[in-house]
């Protein structure tokens, strides 16, 4: 089971309290984590990544077990940890006001 | 008795101002979607519970809500807004060519006999069109990919199409204003479109009479005489008697002509409102004195209108989505700041009430009567 925690707007447009938790076949890639995020709550397409390009928005950045993976393709293998459900796949806002 | 429901939205979220109709008292509900930038929101004509929200944000992008009951709840939609073939190119600020990019939907217009059909504006400019209720939305490209596209270039809120007419009497005939390209007409309901900006005169480019770069704030019509076309351009108060063929300033007495939105009474064709700003780079009230101006005359004779507004040291602005007016009688009139206060007028502006005073910048006010 895969945890993901998401920013507090994203909990309330999902209408979700606290992690999401999520089957994912292996390999546990974190675009297969965002695929399955995205088909277990529709309303979410669109505001993570493009719809078409699937690009991550620029303002998000996907945390795993203490590093930035924002950069890396979405095929990268997410730690056995996030696999195993013992650290969460975080979606972090960018810390910026307004 | 009928009651009032104001829509409105601001850089903060969505706010349901309720009233009867009296409009003396009024219930406030909100924030909706906290947090969130609601540029508008908007009932449809054929169900006065069917809301339409564009709920965006510079994290998380375009979200599109739907209420069934007159926004107690609300659904998600489908925010999937893709140009239809090649995106092409526009100018950008510095004059280059620059790829059609979507950033946001500035306004939505329900369809007057349809609940499920919504026209939406969108930056960059172009019109979509759902006929399911919002959940799938797809582009009336026959604007974007209009000849003279190439060389719109945004203003400095971005390249919005930000008005869209529906001609309640000429079948298949709308309206739309970009900024800054101008004002645009179909006439076979969106599939092709022709710019109606004979007649504007903008100094700010280098043709000022050009047929398309007109910073076009807001046009408005009367439901009963839809061929009347009242616009509010970056400067000069304008008016076309031709369905937008050609226009004529009316700017008349008015202490600057520069504004963001204009509007209709709803029973009187000739009388408008605008809300004159300073300048284009001073967009406060001019002397600090918030005043509405109506014209009785469709233009060039106006009275300003005062009673409750603050006459010193004011200096919000008032948007282009951010002022509308009811069809009760006498017809009420509104508009919201980005002060975050929202004044109501229960007597075609003669004297005015601060409905709300501390919300967040208001970006549009949609007045819906209820039945």
């Amino acid at each position: 089971m895969i945890r993901v925690v998401l920013p507090a707007h994203l909990r309330t447009l999902a209408r979700v309290d606290g992690e999401v938790k999520l089957d994912v076949p292996p390999p546990v890639t974190f675009g297969a984590v965002l695929d399955a995020l995205e088909d277990a709550y529709p309303m979410l397409r669109g505001t993570i990544r493009d719809h078409v390009t699937r690009q991550r928005r620029a303002f998000l950045r996907f945390f795993v077990c203490g590093e930035d993976l924002s950069h890396e393709p979405a095929d990268t293998v997410l730690p056995e940890a996030v696999a195993a459900g013992d650290e969460p796949f975080l979606v972090v806002g960018a810390m910026a006001g307004g | 008795m009928s009651g009032i429901r104001l829509l409105v939205g601001t850089r903060k979220g969505a706010f349901i101002l309720t009233s009867d109709g009296t409009r003396k008292s009024w219930d406030v509900s909100g924030p909706h979607f906290g947090g969130w930038e609601i540029y508008h929101l908007k009932a449809s004509p054929a169900d006065p519970n069917r809301l339409y929200a564009s709920q965006s944000s510079g994290w998380f992008g375009q979200v599109i809500q739907r209420s069934s009951d007159g926004g107690r709840t609300w659904e998600t939609m489908g925010n999937k807004f893709g140009y239809e073939g090649a995106t092409g190119t526009h100018l950008w600020y510095d004059g280059t060519p620059h790829p059609w990019e979507f950033a946001r939907v500035w306004h939505l217009e329900p369809s007057l006999t349809d609940p499920d059909t919504v026209y939406a504006g969108v930056e960059d400019a172009a019109l979509f069109r759902s006929t399911d209720g919002g959940q799938t939305w797809k582009e009336l490209p026959g604007l974007r990919t209009h000849p003279s596209a190439g060389v719109w270039q945004p203003g400095a809120g971005g390249m919005c199409l930000h008005t869209i007419l529906l001609d309640p009497k000429t079948p298949g005939r709308m309206f739309i204003a970009i900024s800054a390209a101008g004002a645009f007409r179909s006439d076979d309901a969106g599939a092709s479109w022709r710019p109606i900006n004979k007649g504007l005169r903008s100094e700010q480019i280098p043709d000022p009479t050009a047929e398309v770069g007109h910073c076009v704030h807001r046009i408005a019509l009367h439901r009963t005489r839809p061929g009347t076309l009242f616009m509010q351009k970056h400067w000069d108060v304008m008016r076309s008697d031709d369905a937008g063929e050609t226009w004529r300033e009316v700017s008349g007495n008015l202490p600057t002509d520069f504004g963001f939105p204009i509007d209709v009474h709803a029973h009187e064709p000739e009388t408008i409102y605008v809300v004159p700003i300073k300048s284009d780079s001073e967009h406060y009230p001019p002397e600090g004195k918030l005043r509405v101006y109506r014209s009785r005359t469709g233009g060039n004779e106006w009275e300003p209108l005062t009673k409750g507004l603050p006459q010193r040291d004011c200096y919000v602005n008032v948007l282009r989505d951010a002022m509308s007016v009811d069809s009760l009688d006498p017809c009420g009139v509104y508009f919201g700041t980005t002060g975050g206060q929202v004044y109501a007028s229960a007597d075609a502006g003669e004297s005015w009430t601060a409905v709300v005073s501390h919300l967040p910048s208001v970006v549009s006010v949609e007045a819906q009567v209820l039945p």
